[in-house]
């Protein structure tokens, strides 16, 4: 059996619909049409009532996850794209991000943000908003990398009593593939070492730690040994593991496919030097996409965000200190 | 209403005398309009009510207790803000009272989550208020709201105050209709207009409208018409208000009005009147005394952690 990325997203909704009555899913196009990547495909017709076709109201759709989260069920709020969701800006930071700390009644909800860019989508239709939900306290912000932790990840997120912002990736829906659905996993928060290496750090998460592994294969020819870092959780960020592995490489670089100003990215490396400033041989370094709208024609767009090809260039350059 | 207009007048004089920061904004003038929807409300049976930034009057008649607003104004830790959040910004959502934030029409889609939530749950016969003014009706946020209310036919009633100027911008400024109650029939809900410095049909309009939610005839759109006796906050003097707008019948004080008419029906004499303020200002007073004497927050004693699951919360991860 291969199961997708996107089967897992869809398995996690309809597991967590099946062990949890409080769970409901809620946005457009989600229910007889499946949505518009098909991650709840026939899951209005197992759970009849549950799975909800929204509005095109952003704004509301948020409102209305914490006002049920409020009353105390677990709704999953499907962005049909994550560039979408500055429209539901406000609830997210304002009314979800301060409730709690505010009333002291948690807002446990989901918000499954379909990020990152992919051939011809263009400049509303390929963000990734991590950075920019991380920013603001409140929020949990995740981003699975992997077919199993789509799938854990995204059930342990419906579970938590905080609002979670779901970063998966649509290039990784269709082509990622596991042979089967994971029965245990790292818990939220936590980091996990996606390939062990002795040369440098590459701290990444989401489709960058695949370009990642790609350039670390690539420089494994070349007897470099790199170590790659999968995030998974852009807040927290675990800062334990990312120190433990530039204690061991001396050297870092952080990759990400959102925007290069400020950022995951910058965090990353701040609290590095911060903390571990005696660990370095070598300028952290940092690798992002061009600080320009997404463009969409293929050519422009695979100049625009990192690659395996740049990781690789930008790896030499840091191996080369 | 008369308990909410002393204690309003309470806190601007605290305000003033600058033993209140970042402001005071008052409910002065629409306080039959406000209570006279959270009355028809039942806070116990499940209700859930949103007011806004004038629903002194409809808070306390939801039943707020009168330490909560004094607490939460003055910063006290044992308020249900703990000095986390202030003023109006305040609630008890376990107990069915939401807090706003500042940004307007955003609690409306909120009500509308917790009205679908008991839906779901199959809890029947309950309805969601959401207290919003004219100028909250030119947001997104109220649009997206009122429409998804309409769709999923929730049993919510919105109270919209029109108090004729949203902070100093006045309504022909704010919207091209002839009157806000026609927004109703483009999204498909009931519409009701009312005098908002008249108890009376304020009682009559709202009972008719929660009766209409609670029995399934889907969301409910009041507008009442009135002016804010106040400024936006205290530190406004209200000076745009025109003179001809405070003397017109909308500059009535709700308050005069309803003991006028109590007078007039022989359900209460000046006697009367003058115990049921005394008493109010008793009732102040004396929570005030107790408040001012409770401990003020302390930042050593902050969680510093904005969610509940502790060791997410940066910096402690590991922990």
């Amino acid at each position: 059996m291969n199961v997708t990325y996107l089967d897992a997203i869809r398995e996690a909704q309809a597991k967590a619909l099946a062990q949890d009555e409080r769970v409901f899913l809620y946005g457009q196009d989600i229910a007889g049409f499946g949505g518009a990547f098909k991650a709840t495909k026939r899951l209005a017709e197992e759970f009849p009532g549950r799975v909800l076709d929204s509005p095109i109201s952003e704004d509301a759709m948020v409102g209305l996850a914490i006002g049920a989260a409020i009353d105390g069920m677990r709704p999953i709020i499907e962005m049909q794209f994550a560039d979408f969701s500055s429209l539901a800006f406000n609830q997210i930071v304002n009314q979800a991000g301060t409730h709690f700390y505010r009333t002291g009644v948690p807002v446990p909800f989901v918000i499954r943000l379909p990020s990152g860019g992919n051939k011809g989508s263009g400049p509303f239709h390929s963000q990734s908003l991590e950075s920019l939900y991380a920013h603001f306290p409140g929020l949990v912000v995740l981003m699975p990398a992997t077919v199993e932790d789509a799938y854990t990840m995204l059930l342990d997120a419906v579970q938590l009593d905080d609002p979670v912002i779901f970063c998966e990736h649509k290039l990784l829906y269709y082509h990622l593939k596991a042979e089967k659905l994971p029965t245990e996993s790292l818990p939220i928060g936590k980091a996990r070492i996606a390939r062990a290496g002795t040369h440098a750090t590459v701290v990444t998460a989401s489709a960058m730690m695949h370009e990642a592994l790609k350039a670390a294969n690539q420089l494994a020819e070349e007897s470099w040994d790199i170590e790659v870092v999968d995030l998974r959780s852009a807040k927290p960020i675990d800062t334990d593991t990312i120190l433990a592995s530039v204690a061991r490489t001396g050297r870092i670089l952080c990759v990400a496919e959102s925007f290069p100003w400020g950022g995951l990215n910058a965090e990353v490396i701040a609290r590095v030097v911060g903390e571990g400033f005696h660990l370095l041989d070598a300028p952290p370094l940092r690798l992002n996409s061009r600080d320009t709208p997404i463009p969409y024609h293929p050519n422009l767009w695979a100049a625009h965000r990192p690659t395996a090809a740049s990781i690789t260039t930008a790896l030499r350059k840091l191996l080369g200190f | 209403m008369l308990l909410a207009r002393v204690l309003e007048d309470k806190l601007a004089s605290l305000y003033r005398s600058g033993k209140i920061v970042g402001g005071v904004y008052l409910g002065r003038g629409q306080e039959a309009f406000s209570a006279a929807l959270a009355v028809h409300l039942d806070q116990s049976g499940g209700d859930v009510y949103a007011p806004l930034i004038r629903d002194m009057a409809g808070r306390l008649a939801f039943g707020e207790a009168l330490i909560d607003p004094i607490r939460t104004y003055l910063g006290s830790p044992l308020g249900p803000m703990r000095g986390r959040d202030g003023n109006i910004h305040r609630g008890r959502p376990r107990e069915g009272m939401l807090a706003m934030i500042s940004h307007l029409g955003a609690m409306v889609s909120v009500v509308n989550g917790v009205l679908l939530s008991r839906r779901l749950r199959g809890i029947p016969g309950q309805v969601g208020a959401a207290c919003v003014g004219d100028g909250a009706t030119s947001t997104g946020a109220f649009h997206e709201a009122m429409n998804q209310a309409a769709v999923e036919k929730l049993p919510l009633v919105v109270a919209v105050a029109n108090n004729q100027f949203a902070y100093s911008t006045p309504n022909d400024r704010q919207y091209a209709c002839a009157d806000l109650v026609d927004r109703a029939a483009g999204y498909g809900v009931m519409g009701y207009r009312c005098d908002g410095t008249d108890l009376e049909e304020c009682l009559d309009t709202f009972g008719e409208a929660v009766r209409r939610a609670r029995r399934g005839d889907g969301p409910q759109l009041v507008v009442g018409s009135l002016l804010r006796l106040s400024g936006h906050g205290e530190h406004d003097d209200a000076s745009y208000v025109p003179a001809s707008v405070r003397k017109s019948s909308l500059g009535g004080d709700c308050i005069e009005l309803a003991a006028k008419l109590l007078l007039e029906r022989g359900w209460a004499d000046d006697a009367d009147l003058a115990t049921w303020r005394s008493e109010a200002v008793g009732q102040v007073e004396e929570v005030l005394e107790q408040v001012v004497s409770e401990p003020l927050p302390d930042p050593m004693g902050e969680t510093w952690c904005a969610l509940s699951v502790r060791h997410l919360c940066e910096g402690n991860l590991g922990a």
